[in-house]
């Protein structure tokens, strides 16, 4: 079968929805078109709903339009439409722009033939022997029969979840509810964790400590900014149209003008870049074509960020560069931490491995003030790099110290934000523990009794990754033996058999809740099927906050439901069980989950955020959530609302640009705080790795895979690109290992090992790696320390492992290509 | 990549037969276009290089199927997915990339084609396949045929959508 050379039009009637992209955090608005197959729109721009031309070649940049962004889809009804998911160029974000991942969403949404195929359609069960479909009555019944067994004797705390917290696909303001409420006011758990860290915890502990939420500025902030700071981050791969719509065009002068507008009377240049990063990522090989006098890669050693923000923070100091009324004000902490932080240049430079001129250069552009005195908008931009970095929460205090002291946030053009993974969706009751549990460690260790992961996939993505998968299917395996052995058992004696093998043999029951059979299929015993956009009405927010609806334009597969109905489901089924039993207390935990849609969700908790009698509900859309109605987001489209939203205009929802700007500080006193951050060296597991395995491995996102491949592993483009999991090392590195391109390898160390498909490449320093995280045929969590900081913030992106070859990649090279994925090599 | 062969294999034993409906056609694609009994599009076969004429490395462009399309073909000097001629190196692509039509440029130290809109890389001796990039779709690779008598290669058909087009032919 050949690739495809032509696609269906949508017609001028075509319904249209907005989208807003599944995956990464910027969140690109797009435009769903849905008609029935046998329905075609004509060339002529009048005929199609595109209104284009294509009676003869459209100019450059005039569509994003391709195959893979057409499927056809299967209605309830059996009716058969085609479906065509584009960019919307009207979108702010976005501006038109498709991302590989976003581009494809409609060649993921499910046909019974098409990329989706292997979605779960239907509850599935493990008899103990072989998976089986069954019913939702069935498998309510057995979910929450056994949670109810494990209540009864022992209480909430042996009721574990994995859980995804967040926006986007697999997640939604409607799913993080309807979760967190059964979780929290309704089994009372503390046993939670989140998808993508051990314990139920902040990734910004310290910044908000500070008094400043992470996603303080909006996008448009990067395009007037003099200079961008970027740590820790990739954003052509990770945050492709922000990077591309909004950073690009500072870089290159295009939003000088923009500049003079806003600031009268301040300088205005195109802007300037500082990477901070060990690795030569794809996004500096670009900004080396782009502007490559105008950006600064610091390949600070692994781990020393702290110091180098602290090197920068005295040396602002030192200079002047700092904004001592804004500092007497509004802040607190400054002397102190001044004092803590003082670190010299050499001495910075001897830890950070860059040379001082280099840390001069780059002091100079971000901090030193413009020509007439205006001091410099710097935009600080920081991801996984440093949030899985040496100790999260010393490197976030001393980023923002740095930022305090210049006084980079709250001033247009400047912001000290997380850049974002997936996008946002928080609304929760408050966390039912009164402490940081280690999730994972107890699992290992032996408590819990159930697990449920819930739309996300630990065993590809967690640290100590290898240890933990050996224990649950360990434990897993005692309760399906335990079933193997229920022959013709009615559903109250399959419920007793699990009941009695995680209550009295160490058994662990595992529900997986998710789109696909994940890995976790491996040792799960029950299988519930979920929803994602476009199968559900579901808001998220991006990285500046911006709220969108995507809208509902198809059925799910089977009888696959929203998460936030699943986990309605499972708390009416429990209410009704105590109910029978008359237990009142009890029946009344499981009330309020009469949801029919997820737009009851969405009313129930993101709108109730301080409303009165709603109880106390920790919201992204804060205390003014309620104004935001479905309908008033529909006809936002894919601008949305930038979140809190401040009034309702008419039929317009207005939001809030940039945080800040009034110097207010989320702190009880209002004033933001500096934390001392002294340089502490790396914690002794990971250094006592270093001492003894030759190699750095550092790891990521690669731009097309989106997290664990969940989708992508079906789909021949990313497949045929990255059949395996690949490590990019230094050419003479390989060369020592008698390794050639596309060789299987073996990455091991004190805390696992784990495989990898070699891709060298002359930008990895020697003794460096880069391994795709997240994979499901190579997992770098295998060989990741089970060290965590203060609290339980993994530091995933730093471990040294050895490197062995396994075996010859000769397949691998005839499928794949192996050249530079640096755009300048 | 299986895909891509067992086309190739298709073209082998059927090249004659692929080019004698266009050859009716000619002049006359739109008529074409409905006609019933197709399942390919009725693209006019064009010959585009001589073999023996063309420099290793060194990127030769044309148009296929029509003027509005540029391509680019180059001889790799070691066979390659979808290559024709004595060697089995001779490959070409449209040009246009598949992210948002921009022309994406021949590097011949890295024989890759490149988008200088938003840094897509196309491996111009792996039938296209994107390295790295924001297109969902490999570079259109321009099925070949090599006449062995005359040394002519001939352009027949393009395996991938065009940018800008809803199909390959107007």
């Amino acid at each position: 079968m050949s690739r495809k050379d032509r696609v269906a039009l949508p017609p001028v009637r075509a319904q249209r929805s907005s989208m807003t992209c599944h995956f990464c955090i910027v969140g690109c608005g797009y435009h769903v078109y849905k008609w029935p197959e046998n329905d075609e729109g004509g060339r002529a721009p009048n005929q199609n709903a595109l209104g284009l031309d294509f009676r003869k070649q459209l100019p450059p940049l005039a569509a994003t339009m391709t195959a893979a962004m057409t499927n056809v889809v299967t209605d309830s009804d059996g009716k058969r439409y085609n479906i065509m998911v584009v960019p919307d160029k009207a979108c702010v974000v976005n501006q038109g722009l498709s991302s590989t991942r976003g581009g494809k969403m409609a060649s993921y949404m499910y046909a019974p033939e098409g990329l989706g195929k292997e979605r779960l359609a239907r509850p599935r069960l493990y008899t103990g022997d072989q998976w089986i479909d069954t019913t939702w009555d069935k498998a309510l019944a057995i979910y929450c029969g056994v949670a109810k067994k494990v209540l009864d004797k022992e209480g909430p705390n042996g009721l574990a979840f994995n859980c995804f917290d967040h926006g986007g696909a697999g997640g939604g303001f409607e799913n993080t509810w309807g979760t967190g409420k059964l979780m929290f006011t309704a089994l009372k758990t503390p046993l939670v964790r989140i998808h993508n860290r051990p314990a139920y915890n902040s990734e910004c502990h310290a910044t908000r400590d500070m008094g400043i939420g992470e996603l303080n500025n909006a996008y448009e902030d990067a395009e007037v900014a003099d200079c961008i700071v970027s740590i820790g981050a990739n954003s052509y791969e990770t945050q492709t149209n922000y990077f591309l719509a909004h950073w690009l065009p500072n870089l290159q002068g295009a939003t000088v003008e923009k500049k003079k507008k806003w600031f009268p009377g301040e300088a205005a240049e195109a802007g300037r870049i500082v990477f901070i990063d060990p690795r030569r990522t794809p996004t500096v090989s670009i900004c080396e074509t782009v502007a490559k006098d105008r950006m600064l890669h610091l390949e600070i050693e692994p781990g020393s960020d702290i110091a180098l923000f602290n090197g920068l923070f005295t040396h602002v100091i030192e200079q002047g560069w700092i904004d001592k009324d804004f500092i007497a004000k509004h802040t607190a902490g400054f002397e102190e931490t001044a004092k803590a932080n003082r670190l010299s240049f050499e001495e910075t430079s001897r830890i950070t491995g860059v040379p001082v001129a280099k840390l001069r250069q780059a002091a100079e552009w971000a901090y030193k003030p413009k020509a007439g005195g205006k001091a410099k908008r710097t935009m600080h931009g920081y991801e996984k790099g440093i949030i899985w970095g040496n100790d999260n929460y010393l490197i976030q205090s001393a980023l923002v110290d740095l930022v305090l002291a210049t006084r980079n946030v709250g001033r247009r053009g400047t912001g000290v934000v997380r850049m974002g993974g997936h996008q946002e969706g928080y609304t929760r009751p408050p966390y039912a523990g009164d402490k940081l549990i280690f999730v994972d460690q107890e699992i290992i260790q032996g408590r819990g009794r159930t697990l449920t992961m819930w739309g996300c996939n630990s065993f590809q993505t967690t640290l100590n990754a290898e240890e933990y998968r050996q224990v649950v299917l360990r434990r897993s395996n005692i309760v399906k033996e335990a079933m193997t052995k229920a022959r013709g058992a009615t559903i109250e004696q399959i419920i007793d058999t699990i009941a009695d093998a995680v209550l009295n043999k160490g058994g662990l029951f595992v529900t997986l809740i998710d789109l696909y059979p994940t890995m976790v299929m491996d040792a799960a015993h029950l299988a519930l099927p979920a929803a994602h956009p476009g199968e559900m009405n579901l808001t998220s927010m991006n990285g500046e906050r911006r709220m969108r609806l995507s809208e509902k334009f198809m059925e799910p597969p089977g009888v696959a439901k929203p998460d936030c109905i699943i986990a309605a489901d499972i708390a009416n089924t429990l209410k009704a069980m105590y109910a029978k039993e008359g237990k009142a207390d009890m029946a009344k935990r499981f009330e309020g989950f009469e949801w029919r849609t997820e737009e009851d969700a969405f009313n129930d908790g993101f709108r109730r955020a301080g409303q009165p009698g709603a109880g106390p509900i920790d919201s992204q859309g804060g205390d003014t959530g309620h104004l935001a109605t479905y309908a008033l987001l529909r006809k936002a489209g894919n601008n949305g609302v930038q979140l809190p939203v401040k009034e309702v205009k008419g039929d317009k929802l207005v939001g809030t640009e940039m945080l800040y700007t009034d110097n207010k500080f989320s702190t009880k006193d209002g004033k933001a705080k500096f934390l001392p951050s002294t340089w502490p060296g790396l914690p002794k597991p990971v250094a006592d790795q270093k001492a003894k395995y030759k190699f750095f491995v550092n790891n990521g996102r690669v731009n097309e895979v989106w997290q664990t491949g969940y989708h992508n592993r079906y789909d021949p483009h990313v497949r045929e690109r990255y059949p395996m999991t690949i490590i990019e090392l230094n050419p003479d590195d390989a060369r020592a290992l008698a390794v050639e391109p596309g060789d299987i390898v073996e990455v091991y160390n004190d805390f696992g090992s784990s495989y990898a498909m070699a891709y060298p490449d002359a930008s990895i320093k020697k003794g460096h790696t880069f391994m795709q995280f997240g994979g499901y045929n190579g997992i770098v969590g295998d060989a990741v320390t089970s060290w965590t900081d203060r609290n339980i913030i993994p530091y995933y992106k730093g471990t040294w492992a050895d490197i062995r070859k396994i075996g010859g990649g000769g397949h691998y090279r005839k499928i794949a290509s192996f050249k530079s994925r640096r755009y300048q090599t | 990549m299986t895909s891509k062969l067992s086309r190739r294999q298709f073209l082998k034993v059927s090249g004659g037969l692929v080019a004698a409906p266009a050859a009716l056609a000619a002049g006359t694609a739109q008529a074409a276009t409905g006609e019933v009994g197709r399942t390919t599009l009725p693209y006019k076969p064009k010959a585009v290089a001589k073999a023996s004429q063309l420099k290793d490395n060194a990127p030769v462009t044309f148009t296929f199927p029509d003027e509005a399309s540029p391509c680019a073909l180059v001889k790799m000097s070691r066979p390659v997915p979808g290559g024709v001629g004595p060697n089995g190196d001779i490959v070409a692509y449209s040009t246009l990339c598949t992210h948002m039509g921009c022309p994406v440029s021949y590097d011949a130290g890295t024989r890759t084609f490149r988008c200088g809109c938003h840094y897509s890389v196309f491996d111009a001796e792996l039938a296209g396949q994107m390295v790295c990039g924001q297109a969902t779709e490999n570079l259109p690779q321009i099925t070949l045929r090599y006449d062995e008598k005359s040394g002519a290669v001939t352009a027949v058909a393009v395996d991938g959508l065009i940018y800008g087009r809803q199909s390959n032919v107007l």
